[in-house]
């Protein structure tokens, strides 16, 4: 359980560690054959930001079997660590943590667009409770960047109203769990009333914070609310999961007209990562390449794209070759990705965090079998947190969440 | 107010009829809390009302073929026919809803107080000084939204007037059998904001007490709690028995029928003739049989309209499997694709 995430420090350390061994990438000689002129913009039409993918912190140990694989793929649709993302512009680009990163995002946005504004619990003066606002009330003041009372149900509404009325609020649920007061405006307002008032009113919202199994916090702060919210028609759910895509996924959720539940995750926030100087946003619907593969298809999505990766290590050393995708889009899903994925490898793992029961995974087993069914070649495996409030002991949590060990465990059953 | 009340008889013929379904609440009774406020408004003031909203739709300047139509679920109806009796909204009289839950639109009308008041102070559209009504009823005022933005309209001293229409029974349960303090008006002092009582069935004093809240929410002194006590001549909804009310109790208030009494004022100061007053019934008639004819005649919404609007901007349906976005597949504007 060496590599587990149990606390910040952890995570930080476990990811410098290993990006500083990948950063010399050009030890892949292979990397010519990456860089084919489409690497860096997808298939499809794109509007017209820059896109710039970038995998900078992401970190694999591979061996020639690695290499090869590497080899077999010309056309990828995402980039590789092959270089950091600014080898593509003129600038070097800077160093941040996640939590600086959402607040870039949200800095640039406010400064771009007069009408966004801040509204939630110690978001002001306090600077949010992982201090993702942190300045922003003292730079465009105290009503752009309102501190709330204790009144969720009642704030996200008030949100609301004014995304009806022309604003475009970022409303933050200080724990993801707490939106739990809230969901009757997020399901009937914040999700049905564009329907109800036969399109007459838009509600260009953004409701964010930080959710999933932290580091011993106890069951109410522990919660994934991804899975509740799923049914709710007419919202977008989008988990970020990198300081790259936070960035990109807050400033695309904060342009779009449609309201977005934007996931963050508690132990996510110190990530360090290279981003770009320039603007740049992740399409709210599409899914991310993080490693792309042969053997098996690995869906997942926040912290448990971490895991899976550790798990990769692992699975390279292996011999095994897996092919793993954030899926960042938890509603609607990337069918495209995906699909593409399911028809290459013909097998699929989902790692998720939530809940077995009615969780992302549970909807994406249903998505893949009805669309891709043909191209199983086995039946898909979906590890979940065990269907349990998240106890308070340490060893009990790591137990409920998906460890390393169990998805090399589970690519080796998939794979057989 | 004489277009509310023959709207809503009508609604109730057309509803025994076949014409229209689902809950349906009407507003008989309660006509001068609607006409005493929101006549005071202009189209920029927003008004946010619940499920009882056909006449704060009518007063707001909704066309009354308009809310005609969304009842009959036609597409010609203010929301294409999509929200029916309870969900009744117009971008262009800023008519914010139209909600089923209680206590939900609450939260919506802060937000609008809030988006005037953020035009003024961080826009610095000087001169904008919209105000919104919020309407809601006795049961409303024992729910948390109602508390919690009391609470933040006072605190951040918002454009907005909280109007109670107390018609003393939300459906079956009896106002004082569900409220410790019955007093709804004392409410608005504890959370720092002025609470009025006022006699909700005489529309004049409706209106004096109406000018002085949105007064004061224009100039900027914050927000304003009024109580209106009033009654509502039908059941609940037109499904409601009506079997709990005393008959006392609604003779006593069919007597102080709003329409009537105006009409006594009007005659007794020489400011209208029974000529007038009869011109006036006849031409709301002709209103109201005009409204359900331009409904009866409107087409239902076809099959190609299921899937419009349920994005702002549709990408949000996602990405298919072919790599195109799926709102370009020509099975969405159809409305034949499955979501």
């Amino acid at each position: 359980m060496a590599a587990t995430f149990h606390g910040v420090g952890a995570t930080v350390a476990a990811l410098s560690s290993s990006s500083s061994s990948s950063s010399p990438s050009n030890s892949f000689g292979s990397k010519k054959l990456l860089s084919s002129p489409s690497r860096s913009f997808s298939v499809r039409k794109r509007a017209s930001f820059t896109m710039v993918r970038s995998e900078g912190s992401m970190n694999f140990d591979l061996n020639s079997k690695g290499r090869r694989a590497q080899q077999l793929i010309a056309n990828a649709v995402a980039t590789k660590a092959d270089s950091s993302p600014a080898s593509s512009s003129s600038k070097p680009g800077h160093e941040l943590l996640l939590f600086e990163a959402l607040r870039e995002g949200l800095e640039e946005e406010m400064e771009r667009d007069p009408r966004v504004c801040v509204m939630g619990e110690d978001v002001g003066h306090y600077g949010g409770s992982y201090k993702v606002t942190k300045g922003l009330a003292t730079k465009f003041g105290d009503l752009r960047v309102l501190d709330t009372p204790i009144a969720e149900n009642s704030f996200t509404g008030m949100g609301i109203g004014a995304a009806m009325t022309g604003l475009r609020p970022v409303v933050e649920g200080m724990n993801m769990g707490f939106l739990l007061l809230a969901f009757n405006q997020i399901s009937n307002n914040c999700g049905m009333l564009h329907y109800t008032s036969g399109g007459q009113f838009t509600i260009p919202i953004v409701i964010r914070g930080p959710g999933g199994v932290g580091r011993q916090l106890g069951a109410e702060h522990s919660q994934r609310l991804e899975s509740y919210f799923q049914s709710i028609p007419g919202i977008q759910m989008v988990a970020c999961s990198t300081p790259y895509n936070a960035k990109g996924l807050m400033k695309a959720a904060i342009r779009s007209e449609n309201p977005v539940i934007l996931f963050e995750h508690v132990l996510l926030y110190n990530l360090k990562e290279r981003i770009p100087d320039e603007d740049y946003i992740c399409n709210l619907e599409e899914a991310e390449m993080v490693r792309p593969g042969e053997h098996v298809t690995i869906l997942t999505y926040s912290r448990m794209r971490y895991h899976v990766m550790q798990a990769a290590k692992t699975l390279v050393n292996k011999g095994y070759d897996p092919e793993v995708i954030d899926i960042r889009s938890l509603k609607p899903f990337d069918l495209y990705t995906i699909g593409n994925s399911v028809k290459k490898t013909h097998r699929v793992l989902i790692v998720e965090e939530c809940m077995r029961t009615g969780g992302i995974g549970a909807s994406l087993i249903a998505a893949i079998t009805e669309n891709f069914n043909d191209y199983l070649d086995a039946p898909i495996m979906c590890l979940s947190s065990q269907d349990v409030p998240t106890p308070y002991a340490g060893t009990l949590e790591e137990w409920t969440v998906v460890q390393p060990a169990q998805i090399v465990a589970a690519v080796e059953q998939l794979c057989q | 107010m004489i277009l509310g009340r023959a709207f809503e008889d009508m609604c109730a013929q057309m509803y025994y009829r076949g014409k229209m379904f689902g809950f349906v609440h009407l507003y008989n009774g309660q006509e001068a809390v609607s006409t005493g406020f929101i006549k005071l408004l202009k189209q920029q003031d927003s008004v946010v009302s619940t499920y009882r909203d056909h006449v704060h739709a009518l007063s707001k300047g909704v066309p009354a073929r308009a809310v005609m139509s969304e009842l009959f679920g036609k597409t010609t109806g203010c929301c294409r026919g999509q929200g029916g009796s309870m969900h009744m909204f117009s971008r262009e009289h800023n008519l914010l809803g139209g909600f089923a839950f209680i206590g939900e639109g609450i939260p919506v009308a802060t937000g609008a107080a809030f988006t005037s008041k953020y035009k003024r102070e961080v826009l610095k559209e000087a001169d904008c000084d919209h105000v919104t009504l919020a309407f809601f009823g006795d049961g409303t005022c024992n729910n948390g939204q109602f508390f919690e933005c009391l609470n933040m309209a006072a605190l951040w001293k918002l454009p907005i007037v909280f109007v109670v229409e107390n018609n003393l029974w939300a459906i079956g349960m009896s106002h004082l059998r569900a409220t410790s303090d019955p007093q709804i008006y004392k409410k608005g002092p504890a959370f720092g904001m002025p609470g009025i009582h006022v006699d909700g069935m005489d529309v004049l004093k409706v209106r004096e007490v109406a000018k002085d809240a949105i007064g004061r929410a224009r100039r900027g002194e914050g927000p304003t709690l009024v109580e209106c006590e009033t009654y509502r001549f039908r059941g609940h909804s037109l499904a409601d028995p009506d079997e709990l009310r005393d008959p006392a109790e609604k003779a006593h208030y069919a007597a102080r029928d709003p329409i009537t009494a105006l009409k006594k004022y009007l005659i007794e100061n020489s400011l209208a003739s029974e000529a007038d007053l009869k011109a006036i019934d006849k031409k709301i008639d002709e209103v109201v049989e005009d409204a359900v004819e331009f409904a009866d005649e409107s087409p239902v919404p076809s099959q190609s309209q299921l899937l419009e609007n349920v994005f702002a901007d549709p990408k949000g349906f996602g990405i298919g499997p072919d790599g195109r976005y799926r709102c370009e597949d020509p099975k969405f504007t159809e409305g034949t694709a499955h979501v």
